[in-house]
């Protein structure tokens, strides 16, 4: 008996202090929790106190637009696809301004990013600029370029697509060149040692490798376009924004027109999401095609 | 013909190849052993230009090959092919694609981004194919063939580049052993028909034995062995790997009893 005795008793003030641990690690996950809460609470108080209106007077508020919306849309439920069809143009045009600038971001940023990334950069000094010229572009909001950009262009889809592209760059370039760190450099070195060029090597060692997270990024980064080339209507690039910010601001009488403009909107991105689904799925598991010729 | 002179590489405080120097006069099998570490890979791949050297040079044909950069540099790898441990294949493209890559030197940047490539240099690339009895892959991606069948893909990669040096860095080490005579008789085909230079890293003492010319024996970044396959007594053997008298060459063997019957079924893989 005696030889186990020993080992049962390192057992027990094993547990014991694990127990003690736990606990008080519990002890200080609740005083956490209560301080984190008392924080919440606080800092509300102080955004309510300051707020013109007062959180909770607005709050009956909050909902009289949408109800106002819905209403007058189901009301005049038989004008919708009149609706639906007038403001299908606009929605072109803030289509296509997303389209482009995504199309002329991406491709720029494709650039940027292989410039970025450690490992498959030519010039490894130029990698630190490249990226604190990424942060800038990503830092400015579109809005601001777009402001001023009209301010010296005039209005129209122009100025709005060219401060989204700018924008898109610098998101793209990031987000492309983490995809790019996850590249195998396998066939990088492979095509290094039979002479190729930096650009052959990355056209043919690195983007096929890495097209369809570059293509689902690019697709999600048109759907936030989308949404930003609509907002940028609103301070005169065109588009459905414009429309949109009409529709509003008509006020009462004019909100089934707002609410056909929401379901345009709507309807584009789920498409858009679906169809960036199916591209990506072609693109990672091949077409239909090439897995019956091979 | 291909002269070394003192190539010493050092990365950091490790020394990875310490005052390499051999001279190589006719094109010839020469197969590079020693353990891991010993600084085989880093030997090769100075010679590719994959990694400059620290010091010392290399000439080949009078060219000084340490200094090129650039463009030059370029056009030296493609004359100085090289075949990986893991093939180092695009996975995503097509087999024929793969092996069009070692034309790249020759093709400029917009025709590659076009996937222009010569209607004579697409037939080549299928007879190379042919010849080392993979041509019916040629449609498929590389990522869906087998290990061997990938390395001779890597092999048509480098004989489409027409190379004057072949290099092979540890080629069968990833392979099962039926695999790796079929490769390994593949480069010795090649340096037999085409008269083409071919240094190989190997891990095994038997293969260097049967397919090479002449044997360098390396251990810690040093050559400690050249001469002929029958110079590399067991002795010899102890001495590069820095093994004791238990060191058995069977331990490192991956050989396969070769009889008829054996080598008319390596004929039949090679053919297919």
């Amino acid at each position: 008996m005696a030889p186990n005795t020993a080992p049962r008793a390192t057992e027990t003030r094993l547990s014991d202090a694990y127990l003690a641990q736990i606990k008080s690690k519990r002890l200080m996950n609740f005083i956490m929790l209560v301080l984190f809460l008392a924080l919440l609470a606080s800092g509300f108080y102080t955004a309510d106190s300051r707020n013109a209106g007062g959180f909770w007077d607005g709050l009956g508020n909050i909902f009289d637009f949408p109800a106002a919306m819905f209403g007058e849309a189901i009301e005049r439920a038989y004008l919708m696809p009149a609706h639906l069809i007038r403001y299908i143009p606009s929605l072109i045009e803030t289509i296509n301004i997303a389209a482009a600038s995504t199309l002329i971001g991406a491709m720029l940023g494709l650039v940027m990013s292989l410039l970025v990334t450690r490992g498959l950069a030519p010039i490894p000094w130029l990698v630190g600029p490249l990226r604190r010229i990424l942060d800038i572009l990503r830092a400015v909001p579109e809005i601001v370029i777009a402001l001023v950009l009209i301010f010296m262009l005039g209005g129209g889809p122009v100025p709005a697509m060219i401060a989204i592209a700018l924008h898109t760059v610098g998101a793209i370039g990031k987000l492309f060149s983490e995809v790019n760190e996850n590249a195998s450099l396998k066939p990088v070195e492979g095509l290094a040692s039979v002479g190729a060029n930096w650009t052959q090597r990355m056209w043919l060692g690195v983007i096929p490798q890495v097209a369809p997270n570059y293509l689902s990024y690019a697709l999600l980064r048109f759907e936030i376009n989308i949404r930003a080339s609509a907002i940028l209507g609103f301070v005169g690039a065109g588009g459905i924004g414009y429309d949109l910010r009409n529709t509003m601001s008509w006020g009462n009488g004019k909100y089934d027109e707002a609410a056909a403009i929401f379901i345009l909107l709507f309807l584009t991105i789920v498409v858009v999401d679906q169809l960036s689904s199916l591209l990506r799925n072609r693109l990672t598991h091949g077409t239909p095609m090439t897995e019956v010729t091979s | 013909m291909l002269r070394f002179d003192n190539i010493t590489k050092t990365f950091g405080a490790n020394t990875a190849v310490k005052a390499a120097s051999f001279v190589v006069d006719k094109p010839m099998m020469i197969g590079i052993i020693g353990r891991s570490g010993a600084g085989k890979s880093t030997l090769l791949r100075i010679l590719n230009k994959l990694t400059d050297s620290t010091s010392g040079e290399i000439t080949f044909d009078g060219l000084s090959v340490t200094d090129l950069r650039g463009a030059a540099k370029r056009n030296w790898q493609s004359q100085c092919a090289m075949i990986f441990q893991q093939f180092n294949l695009v996975p995503r493209m097509d087999v024929v694609s793969n092996v069009l890559h070692g034309t790249l030197n020759r093709r400029s940047t917009m025709s590659t981004m076009f996937n222009l490539y010569p209607d004579e240099d697409i037939h080549s690339a299928i007879d190379i194919l042919e010849r080392l009895g993979i041509a019916e892959h040629a449609p498929k991606r590389a990522e869906a063939l087998s290990g061997g069948q990938q390395q001779r893909v890597a092999i048509a990669r480098a004989l489409m580049q027409d190379p004057r040096i072949i290099l092979a860095d540890e080629p069968i080490a990833s392979l099962d052993p039926m695999n790796a005579q079929v490769v390994m008789q593949s480069l010795r085909d090649i340096h037999e028909q085409d008269n083409r230079m071919v240094i190989a890293n190997l891990h095994t003492l038997d293969t260097a034995r049967r397919y090479c010319d002449r044997v360098i024996g390396m251990r810690d970044g040093k050559i400690v062995f050249d001469g002929t396959p029958e110079q590399l007594t067991t002795g010899a053997a102890r001495d590069i790997y820095g093994a004791d008298a238990s060191f058995s060459e069977a331990t490192t063997s991956t050989q396969i009893e070769t009889t008829e019957p054996g080598n008319k079924l390596l004929a039949d893989i090679a053919a297919h």
